[in-house]
């Protein structure tokens, strides 16, 4: 059966171990987990997980029922195949050097996103976007010369019907 | 008015039905004992911490209640992990307390300190380290209603010396709620219509019950069931007291050491009903050959036991007991036809299977351990409870004592955790103080906890120990006999203690047999003698458990003898 991506989106509450518990949960299982973001909700109390996992049909099956049955786990939805928005976000620091800060400056005015930092030798930017953005501007960027690079996993959303 | 976390933790469990614990004091737990013994709630100290959890966990078993057990911090509390991982395994409800050293030197390494529950996370079916004396009531509560609730299991309270020491208003909630634990009861009747439907079309239905149905007290409904569909019964490990096994309908067990016309009907079969089951491959050997020809319908509580090893056409999420007994009303109303006539068949083509592999031995020469296990049938008449160790001796138990009632067959079926049988013995002995429990061991098993004979004497529990001696880690011996070439590596056990000495100084009754002609003779005499004993019986050192389903392979190829 072929593997694909999924798109867990879980409320959980926002308590102590919550988070061991649910990753334990995969590595325990052999699940496999590709990126994890997690933060608490406007309620206090309870936090979202956006999980990315690659699996086949019944392994993602298997996933969302482990993922129900753990006590502090409130809802499990999955995304993929619905209509959702998911972002994710990049701080690039790369090499500004005198013959290439234009470059680079036409390069985040292109791609609609900010420099948050700026030495004689380097602009950190800051990058958001679905995957597909990440990787054209990472291939922009790495011939200039990328230092270093810190990015989240997706963070995902239901759109609301209009 | 204010009361000490120790006070309030007497207060819940009073509450709570608590009337037994199991445990082992120490310093993070000493004032949670000095409450203890101010209350009526009978202590067991046992010997070893693990003894503690398996007892919980057969205490459980025997009588229908939580199990409880409270221990140490540190070493007490990493004690429990292998009773724990088991009671997981068999979802066997009880609630460990362990101590913790206080709040402020958590995380420090201080002095038997031990984050006990991220160790027991993955074998828990929740687990809480308490933050404060006020949220103490309302955790235990919680932890007692997790275990026994939906899939039951093991729950583990962490408690630092300081909660049980601060003062807190004792205040508990009446009902306990939580919003994320909704475990499903009644089943979709729509499903249950489809599966109506089946049994009536089906020509060659099987049921496949497990200890869910036990767990749900479901054993009269599922009999009421097989019965009046007309439907062969075979059981797992933990299933055996399920279904009655004077049943003209019981298959006998299924799966690995199974009788030959249990896993025969599995392939022939076009119908099969997995009820309170998770389809472990003890049982189903290879998958994709398991039940080939059937449509599988599958009732369980937890739906994540549903399609989880085996393909399933009709999912029941649901309790078996409350399953069952709709099943039972639309049955009553069903227009079923002829079912003696249209069974009779399929019926007959089992019996054809059980007169060709009959369960059997020949018993001459040296004492056969299946000899020992049928004259201990034949002398307590089938009414024991009988607990066991793990190998052959539990396999050969679960085919020659026949279990006609839920509860009278402990054993760890899940885990398979060599040293239950006797901890178990007297989990279920303070249970049902006026049963007959008789643990059945090997005797390699039964040096792992054998230190809890002790316990059994403090205790005045007289449990009967029935050990079958072969010299060897039996279980492991016969795969190398049968799939290494009899390499023995390391499976001999030439130095055991001579065990009725041993019996003698825990100052119990032992007894040994040679000779055959002695098995019943010291049965008797065993069982009749009063407190704690042990009967030794030295048996046939290379005997093997058949039949034999190699493990992987499909499991209507068994070994047979
Ligand atoms: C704690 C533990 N360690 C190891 C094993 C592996 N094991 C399974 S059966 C068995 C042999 C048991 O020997 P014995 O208790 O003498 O019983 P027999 O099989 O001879 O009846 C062993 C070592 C186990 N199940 N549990």
């Amino acid at each position: 059966m072929t593997e694909e991506k999924h798109v867990l989106s879980i409320l959980v509450e926002n308590q102590p171990g919550v988070l061991s518990r649910i990753s334990g949960l995969f590595s325990g299982r052999g699940f496999n987990i590709e990126s994890l973001c997690v933060a608490a909700t406007i309620d206090p109390n309870v936090s979202r997980l956006t999980i990315v996992t690659k699996a086949n049909q019944p392994i993602v099956e298997q996933i969302k029922k482990q993922l129900n049955k753990l006590i502090n786990v409130i809802k499990v939805h999955e995304l993929t195949g619905s209509k959702y928005v998911h972002r994710e976000m990049a701080l690039i620091k790369v090499h500004a050097k005198k013959d290439n800060r234009a470059e680079i400056l036409r390069i985040v005015d292109i791609f609609r996103c900010k420099v948050v930092d700026v030495g004689p030798e380097h602009y950190t930017v800051e990058v958001t976007g679905d995957e597909g953005k990440m990787e054209a501007i990472l291939s922009l960027l790495k011939p200039l010369g990328i230092k270093e690079i810190a990015k989240t996993g997706t963070i995902a959303l239901f759109r609301e019907p209009k | 008015m204010k009361l000490t976390g120790a006070q309030i933790l007497m207060k819940v469990l009073k509450e709570e039905g608590v009337d037994t614990i199991f445990g082992y004091p120490g310093g993070a737990v000493i004032d949670l004992y000095d409450e203890l013994v101010k209350t009526d709630i009978r202590h067991i100290l046992v010997r070893h911490e693990q003894g503690a959890v398996h007892a919980a966990d057969a205490y459980s078993r025997a009588s229908g209640k939580v199990g409880t057990c409270l221990v140490t911090s540190g070493p007490g509390a990493t004690n429990t992990v292998t009773g724990i991982a088991s009671a997981y395994m068999d979802s066997i409800p009880i609630v460990v307390i362990t101590g913790q050293v206080p709040s402020h030197l958590i995380g420090n390494d201080a002095f038997q300190e031990v984050d006990i529950v991220g160790i027991t996370r993955p074998c828990t079916k929740h687990n809480y380290l308490v933050q404060s004396a006020d949220e103490l009531a309302r955790v235990v509560r919680e932890a007692f209603y997790i275990a026994r609730s939906g899939r039951p299991g093991p729950v583990l309270v962490d408690i630092p010396k300081d909660v049980m020491n601060n003062l807190a208003t004792y205040k508990v909630p009446k009902n306990i709620r939580l919003r994320s634990y909704n475990p499903t009861y009644n089943p979709n009747m729509k499903q249950l219509h489809k599966v109506i439907e089946m049994v009536k079309m089906a020509r060659r239905p099987m049921i496949f019950a497990g200890g869910g149905v036990i767990l749900s007290g479901a054993h009269r409904e599922l009999t009421a069931f097989a019965r009046k569909a007309r439907i062969p019964v075979t059981t797992s490990l933990m299933g055996l007291g399920a279904f009655p096994a004077s049943d003209p309908l019981w298959l006998g067990m299924i799966g690995m050491h199974g009788t030959y016309r249990s896993n025969m009907s599995t392939a022939a079969c076009d119908l099969m009903i997995g009820i309170g089951v998770r389809f472990d491959d003890r049982v189903t050997g290879k998958t994709d050959t398991f039940a080939a020809q059937a449509k599988i319908i599958h009732i369980d509580i937890d739906p994540t036991s549903i399609r989880k090893n085996v393909p399933v056409s009709i999912p029941v999420v649901g309790d078996c007991k409350t399953t069952l007994t709709h099943l039972n009303e639309l049955l009553a109303d069903a227009d079923l036809g002829n079912l003696d006539e249209k069974r009779s068949g399929w019926l007959h083509q089992i019996e054809g299977w059980k007169n060709k592999a009959r369960l059997a031995y020949d018993q001459n020469g040296a004492i056969k351990p299946q000899f020992v296990l049928e004259k201990l049938y034949e002398l307590t008449r089938g009414k024991a409870i009988i607990t066991t160790e793990v190998g052959q001796n539990q396999m050969w138990t679960a085919q020659y004592y026949h279990i006609e009632e839920p509860g009278q067959f402990i054993t760890s079926g899940g885990l398979g955790v060599m040293g239950f049988g006797l901890p178990a013995a007297i989990g279920a002995q303070v249970a049902k103080p006026d049963d007959l429990v008789v643990c059945v061991a090997g005797d390699g098993s039964i040096q792992m906890n054998i230190q809890e004979m002790a316990t059994a004497m403090q205790y005045n529990l007289p449990v009967k120990i029935v050990i079958l001696n072969n010299g060897y880690l039996g279980m492991v011996r016969q795969w190398q006999e049968l799939f290494y070439e009899k390499r023995y590596a390391c499976t001999q056990m030439d130095h055991a203690p001579d065990f009725v000495k041993l019996a003698e100084a825990f100052g119990a009754r032992g007894f040994r047999a040679t000779k055959p002609a002695e098995v019943a003779q010291v049965i008797s005499e065993g069982l009749s003698a009063e407190g704690p004993v042990i009967m030794e019986f030295v048996v046939e050192k290379e005997e093997c458990v058949y039949p034999m389903v190699p493990a992987g392979a499909p499991i209507t190829e068994m070994l047979l003898v």
